[in-house]
């Protein structure tokens, strides 16, 4: 696991080892805890996870076995000032995603003045024809996105990636809230904690106000959660929302196409679904159209999505925006649709495309980290000063064959929050992931978010397949 | 709701009652056993694998360990009370949004439990203590389903999935048992025969209802009557079929449609309700029986057919 040699900040202590202002609440209250009941709480809360069946599937090795993801018990805490800045930030490259993703489906005026070269496009797997000329209901494209943030310094707050195809981990922001008001209920009446609840009610909100024109304007369109099924790793994530919305979690099985609506087989019949939020990806959504071998989606849906029968969350051909390649083209984005500078920056990307770029990655593989501009989950991706001589040798190899494919950026020293050990408290590195919902009628994002941790020492993957953790994510109310 | 999730609903409270059903049956062959020779208890043992239909499937001896721990958890054994309680489980995290998040919860705990309960096998000292575990959590169960269900189609396609398993548990019973509460049987006032009656009486958890109404005194005939016509025993025939009735009465009502399987089940609800336990007796206890459990599963498919359970 890479190890931070150069020294990290801290989201609690400054270098002097003062507690900062965000936390100074808190501390006070943890001090005033025995370290005994806390451990003892932590493993309730764990019991607690199992009993509600918070779990994550694993594939693979331990196929089919229900996992939970560790939690820790200290909070990650955010200012309202910090956070003002930060939703100021995340709506306007939300806006900018938007009007890119419209742009890219339709006149390409991007392309035009000369800011992405159109090759990006051309050659990527995620940018769908059908969409081309096609405006999603309310003009909306990513209902829901996440917002993959790090932090270097007090000020520096940088956009790892975007997530705007089926971003997810929500329901882990919103158990980890009332899992801490569970455990901690006092503690919550002594610090101010900006609420999360409103979620689920702001997504069915959001998702009704893009209802397709077959739904006539009704005032309650039919919602529906699409999931995959229950092996599903996030399944837990989708059964609870659709639970909190109040709407139907259907399979594929329960679909099909019926008078040129998307239908549900209900116990009184055939019922036409208005929107969908689909946590299938875009090349299982219909075999018609796409992989012909697909269980997962319903044949013909694109065609009644095309003719406004339905609405899709979010739109299929979103996930372009996912792509690492574009990421790197965001500041430009962002400037060239909102016609501001990004308040959020961009972790430092070189493009493996470009012949200098290449030639530097290469002459710095050791310090680097490699990504493939597809991938995601941190997989196939190289991270540079953990990897042995021959990892690297094997990559550049890779790198070399197929420099597209693949975007540098340095090895950050992501910020730390202590996590609770039974030897007291303990410097993790942390990433945040703020959920975001897109509507005709404007922007939400709530307060917070989902922290992830790597619990391991050093280790700077956070990624819960590989061993990280989430925290409850605070900002403090003004 | 979603077809899908009736059929969910109906089967997680089918699993839920056959696997409470199962450890009463258990229950009532160990305390047999205890009470009685081994000759007669190897019988028990058998006549409990054919109550519950499993004697095709059973390769070893007809020892008690050996049989509770295959009906408990025998491997490969997809009628064991674990592989039920998966089974309810699993139909649970399916109907997820169907079911409140208090019947969830403790359809899950039960699940952890009982797995960890039935991690190695069960020994002799340990069966009363499982068998007890299992009941329990089928009463949590019913619980948290009485207490927080909202009382709509979703919570009468999980009443009828119950009503329709019990009717066929007792029935199953019955027919497994019929001959020792035939009036003719020779051997009738022995002490074996009192011990097969209480058997049955405590494989439906109904030998205190018997008792308190026949002041003690246990007889065939009225213990026959007890569990087919007593309409205020709830693991009575008569009782699980008023039941049915009205749970599929009330769909019918909410849905604006009378079903052909309703007017099946009210039949045949409605001549049991004429039936005195004499006419049962000379129609031939076993013809009775057989006839029962054929109208049950043709109402049971009628249902799945009528609301879409499957496409």
């Amino acid at each position: 696991m890479p190890s931070t040699t150069i020294s990290s900040y801290d989201e609690m202590l400054d270098a002097e080892g003062n507690v900062r202002p965000a936390y100074a609440g808190y501390r006070e209250w943890y001090e005033a805890q025995s370290p005994k009941w806390l451990e003892k709480q932590g493993k309730n809360a764990e019991d607690v996870f199992r009993r509600t069946g918070i779990t994550f599937n694993v594939y693979g090795e331990d196929a089919g076995q229900e996992r939970l993801i560790p939690f820790d018990m200290i909070p990650r805490i955010i200012t309202a000032d910090e956070w003002k800045k930060l939703s100021r930030g995340i709506d306007q490259r939300v806006r900018a995603l938007n009007a890119f993703l419209h742009d890219l489906y339709h006149k390409r005026e991007i392309v035009k003045a000369g800011k992405l070269p159109e090759r990006l496009l051309a050659q990527n797997e995620a940018f769908l024809p059908e969409m081309v000329g096609f405006t999603p209901p309310g003009g909306v494209y990513t209902h829901i996105v996440g917002i993959d943030l790090v932090r270097t310094g007090p000020d520096d707050f940088m956009v790892l990636e975007d997530n705007a195809r089926t971003p997810s981990g929500v329901s882990y922001m919103l158990e980890n809230r009332e899992t801490m008001m569970a455990m901690f209920p006092d503690l919550f009446t002594k610090v101010a904690v900006q609420p999360v609840s409103d979620y689920p009610r702001a997504l069915a909100r959001s998702l009704a106000a893009c209802a397709p024109p077959a739904a006539q304007g009704s005032d309650r369109p039919v919602l529906a959660v699409l999931t995959p099924g229950i092996y599903n790793s996030a399944y837990y994530e989708h059964a609870f929302l659709a639970d909190q919305m109040g709407a139907e979690l259907v399979e594929a099985a329960d679909l099909r196409v019926v008078d040129g609506r998307v239908c549900m087989r209900t116990t009184r019949g055939w019922r036409a679904i208005d929107v969908l939020y689909r946590r299938v990806d875009d090349n299982f959504l219909d075999p018609l159209t796409y992989n012909p071998d697909s269980m997962l989606g319903v044949a013909g849906i694109m065609d009644v999505y095309r003719s406004g029968g339905i609405t899709i969350a979010n739109a299929p051909g979103t996930g372009i925006a996912d792509d690492k390649a574009i990421y790197s083209f965001m500041p430009e984005i962002v400037e060239f649709y909102t016609g501001e500078k990004p308040i959020l920056k961009n972790v430092p990307t070189w493009r493996c495309s470009e012949a200098d770029a290449l030639a530097y990655v290469l002459d710095h593989l050791p310090e680097l980290v490699v990504k493939e501009v597809h991938g995601s989950g941190g997989y196939g991706m190289l991270i540079g000063p953990t990897s042995s001589k021959g990892e690297i040798a094997a990559f550049e190899k890779k790198l070399r064959a197929n420099p597209d494919n693949y975007i540098a950026q340095p090895t950050l020293s992501l910020s730390t929050v202590p996590i609770f050990t039974k030897a007291g408290l303990a410097p993790r590195h942390v990433d945040l992931r703020p959920f975001v919902l897109v509507s005709p009628h404007g922007i939400n994002i709530t307060p917070g978010g989902l922290t992830r941790v790597a619990l391991k020492k050093g280790s700077l993957v956070v990624n819960s397949s590989q061993g990280g953790g989430t925290k409850d994510s605070w900002v403090l109310a003004e | 709701m979603l077809g899908r999730s009736a059929w969910g609903i109906f089967w997680m409270a089918r699993y839920l009652e056959r696997a409470e059903n199962t450890a009463r049956l258990l229950d009532a062959g160990f305390r047999m056993a205890l009470t009685r020779g081994n000759t007669v208890a190897s019988d028990e043992w058998r006549s409990v694998l054919v109550t519950l239909g499993m004697d095709d499937g059973y390769t070893g001896d007809m020892s008690g360990p050996a049989i509770t721990n295959w009906l408990l958890r025998g491997a490969g054994n997809s009628g064991s009370v674990l592989s039920m309680m998966e089974a309810a489980r699993t139909n649970a995290r399916m109907v997820r949004t169907a079911i409140t998040r208090e019947v969830w919860e403790v359809t899950n705990e039960s699940w952890m439990q009982l797995q960890s309960l039935l991690a190695k096998p069960v020994k002799e000292a340990d069966l009363g203590h499982v068998l007890d575990v299992i009941r329990r959590q089928a009463t949590s169960v019913r619980g948290a389903m009485e207490g927080t269900m909202l009382r709509n189609d979703i919570f009468n396609f999980a009443r009828i999935g119950t009503h329709l398993e019990r009717a066929d548990n007792t029935a199953r019973i019955l027919d497994v048992k019929y001959h020792v509460l035939l009036p003719s049987a020779a051997w009738v006032g022995s002490r074996l025969d009192n011990a097969q009656w209480e058997m049955v009486l405590r494989s439906v958890a109904g030998e205190r209802a018997f008792r308190w109404l026949h002041a003690g005194a246990l007889d065939p005939k009225g213990i026959a009557q007890f569990l087919i016509l007593d309409g205020r025993f709830p693991r009575s025939l008569t009782y699980c079929l008023r039941k049915l009735t009205s749970n599929m009465e009330w769909l019918c009502r909410d849905y604006h449609q009378e079903t052909a399987a309703y007017r099946m089940q009210k039949e045949a609800s409605d001549r049991l309700g004429k039936t005195t336990i004499t006419d049962i007796f000379e129609h031939g206890l076993h013809e009775f029986i057989t006839e029962f459990l054929a109208t049950n599963r043709l109402v049971a498919d009628a249902i799945a057919a009528d609301y879409r359970f499957t496409e």
